[in-house]
């Protein structure tokens, strides 16, 4: 791939920004970098609330007992500290993503949907106003866990129903919305001669998800509806004594749910097979096996749901349909992890931080999609139901894997993006800190649960005394240690070491072509590929 | 090129643009709605599974149509055990007056539950029928049941209520027991609505 850089920049030079001054820049803007940087400012503050939230859930637990909070209102922390993180902190970090990196990967010069892109970001804020204005209520906000299952959200709701769904259905309207945009701008907006293998991974992985958003949100506004008109207007989907069925809720959920857990995976995938060949100083290997390894883990993620309910009392059948599909999806993820380890192998490495988080992800990753596995065997599934094991699972998923790989591209693109050198020692801090405390907080978890401890209870066994302490302890350093990345951030921006247009030697990518920081408007004419 | 071929143009390559974007929106915002409502269409398929599988442990809350059974199979035993719940905040008494009976495959049984509304207000209550194994739920026939309807208690009513059934003679041969459980639910503010 090359590109007339020379070309590029005087044709931005002659260019006017035509941007409006002050709060009306980002209010009214259309252009994707300003949006992008919306999304992930937006994504990081709700990162800090959902993780503030985390704490006093770690100050509660850190000794038994009842100290702090009481038990409804510590089902109203872990509720609503879920679906901050899922909704408003993974999800909207890769929009963020998507806005700002894809149209200059395919040589585009904006996204192909500016002023629907403005709207699904502006949006957003209202979802997570209304969801969190419900902690300043009489009733509470929502205690009824981030999976909402009925009769819990219906029946037995504290009142906090209606605003739990109408933030989710202007969350699902915002994911909608950008993900039709991504899909619009990628299938129409590449640069002449870039053809779909010739495609970034990065950008492989936001179609597919895309894809995957456009076809699950629906049914997880279809879900909220039912949930709203059984609470309020006396229909009986998930109600037994009128017909319904309280484990259609959970087979309607988690027909949404499973490939939920893809589209805030799939992503960090695009962004570690970005990372990892740059600074292995190799290509990636097997770019179209990853392609396809994608693809099939999206297409299977609509074969799984069931195997969040083995302990539902679903007929034999069923259960080893569910296992047997669930394991299927260790053979894709596995492709992936394998050509990850194959591009580092006999690579001339170098570890900036990027790297760090990347290499992190790979084995951190894996062990979550290790214990995963364990949880699809039907059989011992219903020991680690509901248990701290669980817990343990989808935090080394989703916080060492996607965000983990939010921080590497972080890093890896600030010097696009701001235009400076990010401090490599701070950030080395933030790596360290965060990779320490990170184990200290999940890892014991794993012989909680496998010891019997439950999830979502305030108060526990005096056995599990002393590794809830340890845990506690890595929680608030881990807290703590996202302050530093917010510093290296601040930092950045204001200033440090002038960043070239290429500062990382084995980076590819057309993003790379462009000056650093990025020219307001990039590839209004789009470049030539070979 | 002039500046104005040059404009002309642009304005013809966005227009094609637009004319490109809007045809993938169109298909987009199709899955969309597609998807909406193949969640609501979900909910019937689900119920329509559950019946032709006979997963689910579902059982028909309508009365079987005939009684269609050939002979009563005198050679085999199954155990019909019944269990009664009833749900948060009804305050009724309700449980079987038979805990188990042993029956003959197609041979007809009658059995009574007892109810009270022990509070001193009137209340609908529903009876939901589940049976385990789930898959023997497509063999229990029930000819009269109580679950059918609503029931209304007045304060303090108590009630004796009726259930007809026979086991179907092709019950699967490995299947010797049968556990009915009912659970009463309060339908008053949803009858009154």
């Amino acid at each position: 791939m090359t590109t007339d850089v020379i070309e590029q920049e005087s044709h931005d030079d002659h260019h006017d920004d035509h941007k409006m001054k002050g709060i009306k820049r980002w209010l009214y803007t259309t252009n994707h970098k300003d949006i992008g940087t919306l999304y992930l400012w937006f994504a990081f503050i709700m990162l800090l609330t959902g993780g503030a939230l985390a704490m006093v859930i770690r100050a509660e637990l850190f000794q038994p007992g009842l100290q702090i909070v009481e038990p409804d209102f510590f089902n109203q922390l872990t509720t609503v500290h879920g679906l901050i993180m899922v909704f408003g902190a993974i999800m909207p970090a890769f929009t963020g993503f998507a806005n700002w990196m894809i149209p200059m990967m395919i040589g585009a010069p904006d996204m192909a949907l500016p002023r629907m892109n403005n709207w699904s970001f502006w949006i957003l804020p209202f979802a997570f106003g209304i969801l969190l204005s419900t902690f300043f209520m009489e009733s509470g906000a929502p205690n009824f866990g981030w999976t909402f299952y009925a009769p819990l959200s219906t029946t037995y709701s504290n009142g906090s129903t209606a605003f739990f769904v109408f933030a989710v259905h202007i969350m699902g309207i915002s994911s909608i919305m950008g993900a039709i945009n991504i899909v619009v701008t990628i299938m129409n907006m590449r640069a002449p001669g870039m053809t779909y293998m010739k495609m970034p991974l990065f950008v492989w992985t936001f179609f597919i998800t895309a894809y995957l958003l456009i076809a699950v949100m629906p049914v997880l506004a279809g879900v909220v509806t039912m949930l709203l008109t059984d609470t309020y207007f006396g229909t009986s989907f998930f109600d037994a004594a009128g017909g319904g069925d309280p484990v259609l809720f959970q087979h309607l959920f988690w027909f949404f749910g499973h490939p939920e857990v893809y589209i805030m995976i799939l992503p960090a995938f695009g962004i570690v097979s970005t990372i990892i060949p740059a600074f292995a100083r190799k290509k990636l290997f097997g770019y179209s096996s990853m392609v396809y390894a994608t693809a099939s883990i999206a297409l299977l993620s609509f074969l799984v749901w069931a195997h969040h309910m083995f302990t539902t009392g679903m007929p034999l059948f069923g259960e080893l349909f569910f296992m047997y599909c669930t394991m299927l999806i260790a053979v894709p993820t596995g492709v992936k992890v394998f050509n990850w380890v194959a591009t580092m192998w006999r690579g001339s490495m170098s570890f900036e931080t990027p790297m760090l988080f990347s290499i992190a992800f790979v084995i951190l990753f894996t062990i979550g999609g290790f214990s995963g596995l364990m949880l699809a065997l039907t059989p011992v599934d219903f020991q680690y139901h509901d248990t701290y094991f669980v817990v343990a699972h989808f935090h080394y998923v989703l916080v060492t894997g996607s965000l983990f790989s939010i921080y590497a591209g972080a890093y890896f693109w600030l010097p696009k993006w701001t235009g400076h050198m990010y401090n490599e020692s701070l950030a080395k801090w933030h790596f360290w800190c965060s990779l320490i405390s990170v184990n200290l907080l999940f890892f014991p978890m794993h012989f909680l649960g496998l010891a019997g401890m439950p999830r979502r209870i305030p108060d526990y066994a005096l056995q599990f005394a002393d590794f809830n302490k340890w845990v506690s302890i890595g929680g608030f350093a881990f807290g703590l240690s996202q302050l530093i990345f917010l510093a290296v951030v601040i930092k950045c921006i204001r200033g440090g070491e002038k960043a070239a247009a290429k500062p990382w030697d084995g980076a590819e990518g057309l993003e790379w072509t462009v000056a650093s920081p990025a020219p307001y408007h990039t590839f209004s004419t789009p470049p030539k590929i070979d | 090129m002039n500046k104005g071929d040059e404009l002309q143009n642009l304005n013809n390559k966005d227009s094609a643009a637009i004319t490109k974007n809007n045809q993938v929106i169109k298909k987009l915002v199709m899955i969309v709605f597609g998807m909406f409502a193949f969640g609501f269409a979900l909910v019937p398929l689900y119920d329509v599974f559950c019946d032709i599988t006979g997963l689910n442990g579902k059982t028909s809350t309508t009365a079987a149509a005939v009684y269609n059974v050939d002979q009563i199979d005198t050679k085999r035993i199954v155990t019909v055990q019944f269990i009664s719940r009833t749900a948060q905040g009804i305050p009724w008494q309700f449980e079987p007056m038979v805990r188990e009976i042993k029956v003959h495959p197609g041979e007809m049984k009658l059995v009574k539950f007892y109810a009270k509304n022990e509070s001193t207000r009137d209340i609908i209550g529903q009876a939901v029928p589940s049976v385990s194994p789930g898959l023997a739920a497509a063999y229990f026939q029930k000819i009269e049941c109580f679950c059918f309807t609503q029931q209304p208690l007045q304060a303090n009513e108590e009630v004796e209520m009726a259930l007809q059934f026979y086991v179907d003679p092709e019950l699967p041969e490995d299947i010797s027991t049968l556990t009915l459980s009912y659970t009463l639910y309060d339908v008053t503010g949803k009858v009154e609505s």
